[in-house]
């Protein structure tokens, strides 16, 4: 079909539906504080000022827009296709999330919240919302697995030094989404004076959609830059796929390039034949999870399934549900890369580059070496760089021997 | 007339208030299950809600949570929850008998699936927390093809407006949430349930409305029931079957039942 005559994608629909997945699958509770929430979202998508005061925010605290730098040492190494890395890393607080927490503070605001929490796996979405707490001077509770707080233990420090309380959850699996089962629980508690930040583009509408519009500026800088680079758009965009926000954010203003190629990566773990992973769009089914129906990882009588990753970030049994509609459109294929290929891909960026992403980000590094080798020098390849590595040099330094 | 309808009924005729008690199936080992239903039934429990095991259950508080933890720990499906109603139904036809859960176990056994054996384990219907009305077409129209309830939930939060559309989507009955929060985690206030009830009511077009969250013991129920047509207790009952030895749990929850049917009647 020619681009002329296709109808533009729009998702989702009113009732937060892509296709088949998203909704709203909560408790009663929560109906009131999401309809709110919404009725606000539509409200300042049409208002030029509050649009205008996050992109002063985006510019002038965030430090956007942020380099899409090409990564020459990269694409030799590779041997293939052009690389560019759309560095999200050098983001105020090292990673693309605070994109979302600015955006999500400034309603919070609106509705006189006093109170943010949120759920944290790698701890970068818990940093980000600390820090626009501290800046607004609202209250702040992050929800983490012990064992993210284990393998994170510099950004719990972090958040605990930008005034946030880090409340450890010791229930199923230990992991990020244990935080957001948390998380849900003292929102329906608390939701008088409390907003609830997801830090993904999962849980019930509307997040999904509005942590993807806060996302979007990464899609949009990256398509201008490029053209400004290169004098045409990518062949193919990259990106790790936890829940989903940064991959999304990349994809989505290039989702009606017929042209543009989008592959989200997600994480292989041990590898996708041993279960011991956390890839719910190439092994899982849909289901109900956290407010939405999207791809999942669960046992054949639908109990959620323990996952597994090195990288906390990605360590998750769902995927936002745009991503699970993209998947059945064919939109968008998901791949996936093993703890190791991510280990490799960590070093490789460090030693070609001098920049040490962040082991989420790692898979998408990964998955696009093997990619770029089998590309033409004339392909342009996109990568988002989600974050910097800072975080994870306890877990990288503990697999060479060597105590920090 | 369904079962929970007769149920209903009969109270109404007698002046009573309902008595609905939860507990996990599966909870503390599988065993235990089906005599602690008929153990309910001889406290004086008009209803019994069965709580169906969930790895995430996000309304919860941790005493539900750990009694779901103790049920999953012996790998309790939601066929096995059918399996026990079928073994309760040997002995107790009339109690009826409600899942309550998360949707999640429901979807992968698909819905046609689930009823069939709902209905062959006379199953009376089913409240699923994360499932509001919106959401509930598909289910709901499985269920009422065999004549089971899809009983919805009205929360503090509920808009006047919002609580009528949902009266209007449920049957069975409809369950007042008494306060914001997960189960077990409060009292809950008998001003502010009485303030919400009367609208509730008005708009209940003659479904009975029950109350639960934060109801504990023969006082709390008592407070509480007048502004109702009857309570729901959770929490407390899966204390005991968690702090109890097996052998003990019977005598225990038929006295702990019995202690809040004197308060109420
Ligand atoms: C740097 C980085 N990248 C990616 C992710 C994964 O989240 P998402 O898939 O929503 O981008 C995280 C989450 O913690 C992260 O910290």
């Amino acid at each position: 079909m020619s681009r002329s005559n296709r109808v533009p994608y729009e998702a989702p629909t009113d009732d937060g539906r892509f296709g088949d997945y998203g909704g709203r699958f909560v408790a009663e509770t929560l109906i009131h504080a999401l309809d709110e929430l919404t009725r606000l979202y539509a409200s300042v998508s049409r208002d030029s000022a509050f649009q205008a005061a996050l992109a002063r925010e985006l510019k002038d605290y965030v430090g956007r827009p942020t380099p899409l730098y090409r990564a020459d040492r990269l694409t030799e190494h590779a041997g293939g296709a052009r690389i560019y890395l759309k560095r999200e890393d050098l983001n105020h607080t090292g990673a693309h999330k605070i994109n979302n927490t600015v955006g999500q503070a400034m309603l919070a605001s609106r509705m006189g919240k006093t109170r943010l929490i949120a759920e944290t796996g790698a701890g970068q979405h818990g940093v980000a919302t600390a820090t626009v707490a501290a800046r607004l001077g609202l209250e702040c509770r992050v929800y983490m697995g012990s064992e993210d707080i284990a393998r994170q233990s510099i950004n719990v420090y972090r958040m605990k030094l930008l005034g946030a309380e880090v409340a450890p959850v010791n229930a199923g699996s230990r992991t990020l989404k244990d935080a957001m089962n948390e998380a849900m629980r003292d929102w329906v508690t608390n939701v008088d004076n409390t907003h609830y930040i997801i830090g993904s583009v999962a849980g019930p509408h509307p997040y999904p959609m509005l942590v993807r519009d806060f996302q979007a500026v990464i899609g949009n800088e990256a398509k201008e830059q490029c053209l400004a680079a290169e004098g045409r758009l990518p062949d193919l965009l990259v990106a790790c796929v936890g829940g989903g926000s940064n991959a999304m954010g990349l994809f989505y203003p290039f989702v009606d390039d017929d042209g543009v190629d989008i592959v989200g990566v997600e994480a292989g773990g041990e590898g996708l034949g041993t279960g011991r992973h956390a890839a719910p769009l190439n092994a899982g089914t849909p289901g109900v999870l956290h407010g939405s129906r999207t791809y999942l990882m669960d046992d054949e009588s639908g109990q959620i399934a323990e996952t597994h990753s090195i990288s906390a970030g990605l360590d998750y049994p769902g995927v936002g549900p745009e991503h699970a509609f993209w998947k059945d459109l064919g939109r968008a294929r998901y791949a996936s890369v093993t703890d190791d290929e991510a280990l490799a891909a960590f070093r490789v960026l460090n030693q070609t580059e001098g920049i040490m992403p962040a082991l989420e980000s790692s898979h998408a590094v990964a998955w696009t070496l093997r990619e770029a080798a089998r590309r033409p020098r004339e392909d342009i390849i996109l990568v988002n760089l989600s974050g910097r590595g800072d975080k994870d040099i306890h877990t990288v330094a503990a697999i060479d021997g060597i105590e920090v | 007339m369904s079962r929970l309808a007769k149920r209903f009924a009969s109270l109404a005729r007698d002046g009573r208030k309902a008595l609905n008690t939860y507990i996990v199936a599966g909870d503390p080992v599988p065993e235990a299950t089906v005599p602690a239903m008929h153990a309910l039934v001889a406290g004086g429990a008009d209803l019994i809600e069965l709580g169906v095991p969930f790895s995430d259950p996000e309304a919860e508080g941790p005493t539900i949570q750990a009694g779901i933890e103790r049920a999953l720990a012996h790998g309790v499906t939601l066929g096995d929850v059918m399996d026990m109603v079928s073994a309760f139904r040997r002995d107790d036809r009339d109690t009826p008998v409600v899942l309550m859960g998360y949707l999640n176990p429901f979807l992968r056994m698909g819905y046609e699936d689930f009823c069939t054996q709902a209905v062959a384990a006379d199953v009376d219907g089913v409240i699923v927390v994360n499932l509001p009305p919106e959401e509930a077409g598909t289910f709901q129209e499985a269920l009422r093809s065999r004549h089971m309830d899809l009983v919805l939930l009205v929360a503090p939060t509920t808009t006047a407006e919002r609580a009528a559309y949902i009266a209007g989507q449920g049957s069975g009955f409809l369950y007042y949430v008494s306060y914001k929060g997960v189960t077990g985690a409060r009292h809950a206030d008998a001003a502010d349930v009485a303030k919400r009830l009367t609208g509730i009511r008005a708009v209940a077009g003659g479904l009975p409305v029950l109350v639960g969250f934060g109801i504990k013991d023969g006082a709390s129920a008592a407070a509480i029931a007048p502004h109702a047509d009857g309570v729901v207790v959770g929490s407390a009952l899966v204390d005991t079957m968690g702090s109890t030895p097996v052998a003990g749990i019977g005598n225990r929850l038929k006295a702990q039942v019995r202690d809040i049917r004197d308060a109420l009647d």
